[in-house]
């Protein structure tokens, strides 16, 4: 059964997101490293990139597949994980905490809370399986 | 389509037990990867012990006085080079000097070969050869279901699977076979593989299936031996430099363009699609397969462009993360005159054009 920490919010792309004052850290779910398999390369945006919610940011990449990523909610990236180009296994070890994808400042603070609480997501999962 | 309707090897529910995440595949319902995951069972076949479902393969006989010369006449390779208890690959052409499918020719006797085909073309070869055949004096056999096949690969492989069988494989040569019993069970022992180690292919009756899968993982466990998936089938081929029917061999693709000239005897006398391969041969192809490594960070995969300049040159027909070799690399067709080893290229990943060189292959040489 996949993680899904009560503490973030989710989005049906399977993003997640962890919002601290006007930022919000922005990685991928459990459920979406599960399907992908070894993550290997991740292509990020830079700092200052902006994006409108629902845009792609970058890619994810495993052995067999490639997965676009999205902002859930728009912003400008104020930091990009640099650590996860030497490491992207991590978003396999753990999704969460260290293995976010990059950091934004939001544009509309209040989008986070349109986007989907653990049990939601759950719910989600379990009907669309 | 739902997996009731895909075809399924007789190790579906072991695939199953074993945690293999199921896909379909060319309309077999398969296991792309177990639990370990890609990295892992390709890792642990390089280094010790990869073990393969590859049941869903085809096997046709050619039985009768004339099998030698009818087999010649319809794939590319020489067959009468062939000894008994030797295997070679070879293609079937098609008219227009394109390829039907590639595959495995095993030499039992004079009047008795085996072809092993690709699973996806099985029932395609099989209207093919049947509709070639004329007044030749041998019988085809469509024997798919009656055989599971099972590839035990890896360093370790031949230690494993000698445990197994009082048959002695040390000196059975790469390409060769012989029939002995595995595990007591009556099989087709072949020195063959997918994955660029040594080791080898096992084809037994299909009910015996899940005993052979069984008892392999349960001898090879003191060895780290690991079940492997389609994904981990594919990229060990790929750093090897194998071709992969519906890739880097197709249709319309010829054997000579996709560096398959080693195995197109021309001199060898009348065969399907000769005199096009001939003529290929004489005006020159107009594109070569060449493998590539990536530059910058980025993963090129199939169909993906391949530019020199501002020019679109060629197509990706393989591309993946090299898990071994920890690099990116890929196969693809460019131009003769780009295909030299060296060759700076680009790769249209999703827009940006991407820095690769054109490298030798195999990518990966197992040392002897």
């Amino acid at each position: 059964m996949s993680n899904i920490p009560e503490n973030l919010r989710y989005s049906k792309d399977h993003e997640w997101i962890s919002v601290d004052g006007e930022l919000a850290a922005i990685g991928i779910t459990d459920y979406a490293q599960h399907s992908l398999g070894d993550v290997v390369y991740i292509d990020m945006p830079r700092v200052g990139d902006k994006f409108g919610a629902h845009e792609a940011f970058g890619s994810v990449e495993s052995v067999k597949a490639v997965s676009e990523v999205f902002t859930p909610i728009g912003g400008e990236v104020v930091e990009v994980n640099d650590g996860l180009n030497d490491t992207p296994e991590k978003v396999n070890g753990d999704p969460y905490g260290d293995a976010w994808f990059i950091k934004i400042k939001m544009d509309n603070p209040l989008e986070a809370d349109g986007m989907l609480s653990s049990v939601e997501y759950e719910e989600y999962l379990e009907a669309s399986a | 389509m739902s997996s009731e309707n895909l075809k399924k090897t007789p190790l579906n529910a072991v695939h199953r037990e074993l945690g293999g995440k199921m896909v379909d595949f060319g309309g077999w319902d398969m296991p792309v990867q177990y639990p370990a995951g890609v990295i892992e069972e390709h890792m642990a076949t390089r280094t010790r012990a990869g073990l393969f479902d590859v049941s869903h393969m085809g096997e046709i006989w050619v039985e009768g006085p004339d099998a030698i010369p009818f087999v010649n006449s319809i794939t590319t390779n020489d067959v009468t080079k062939l000894v008994d208890g030797q295997a070679h690959y070879s293609a079937f052409p098609n008219e227009e000097g394109g390829v039907v499918d590639d595959l495995l020719v095993y030499r039992f006797a004079e009047d008795r070969l085996l072809l092993v085909v690709n699973a996806g073309t099985t029932e395609k070869d099989w209207e093919w050869i049947t509709s070639l055949k004329k007044d030749e004096n041998v019988t085809l056999r469509n024997a798919s279901a009656d055989y599971c096949q099972i590839a035990i690969q890896g360093p370790k492989a031949v230690g494993i699977l000698q445990k197994l069988t009082e048959t002695e494989l040390e000196p059975i040569k790469y390409y060769h076979f012989t029939e002995g019993k595995v595990d007591g069970v009556e099989s087709i022992i072949s020195r063959t593989g997918y994955t660029g180690e040594d080791g080898f292919e096992v084809y037994a009756a299909a009910d015996k299936a899940e005993q052979l899968w069984n008892k392999m993982l349960e001898t090879g466990a003191s060895e780290g031996i690991q079940p492997c998936g389609l994904a981990a089938r594919n990229t060990l081929r790929l750093e090897s430099a194998m071709s992969l029917y519906g890739h880097e061999l197709d249709d319309n693709i010829s054997t000579l363009e996709a560096n398959l000239g080693w195995i197109t005897k021309l001199q060898k006398g009348e065969f399907v699609g000769r005199e096009q391969i001939a003529a290929l041969k004489e005006n020159g192809v107009k594109r070569k397969l060449v493998g590539f490594e990536m530059k910058e960070p980025g993963i090129a995969r199939d169909g993906f462009d391949i530019y020199v300049g501002d020019e679109k040159v060629g197509v990706v027909t393989s591309g993946s993360p090299a898990p071994f070799l920890k690099k990116n690399i890929g196969l693809g067709f460019v131009p003769p005159e780009l295909a030299n080893v060296g060759q700076e290229i680009r790769i249209d990943v999703r827009g940006k054009r991407l820095a690769a060189e054109v490298v030798p292959t195999p990518f990966y040489k197992r040392e002897k």
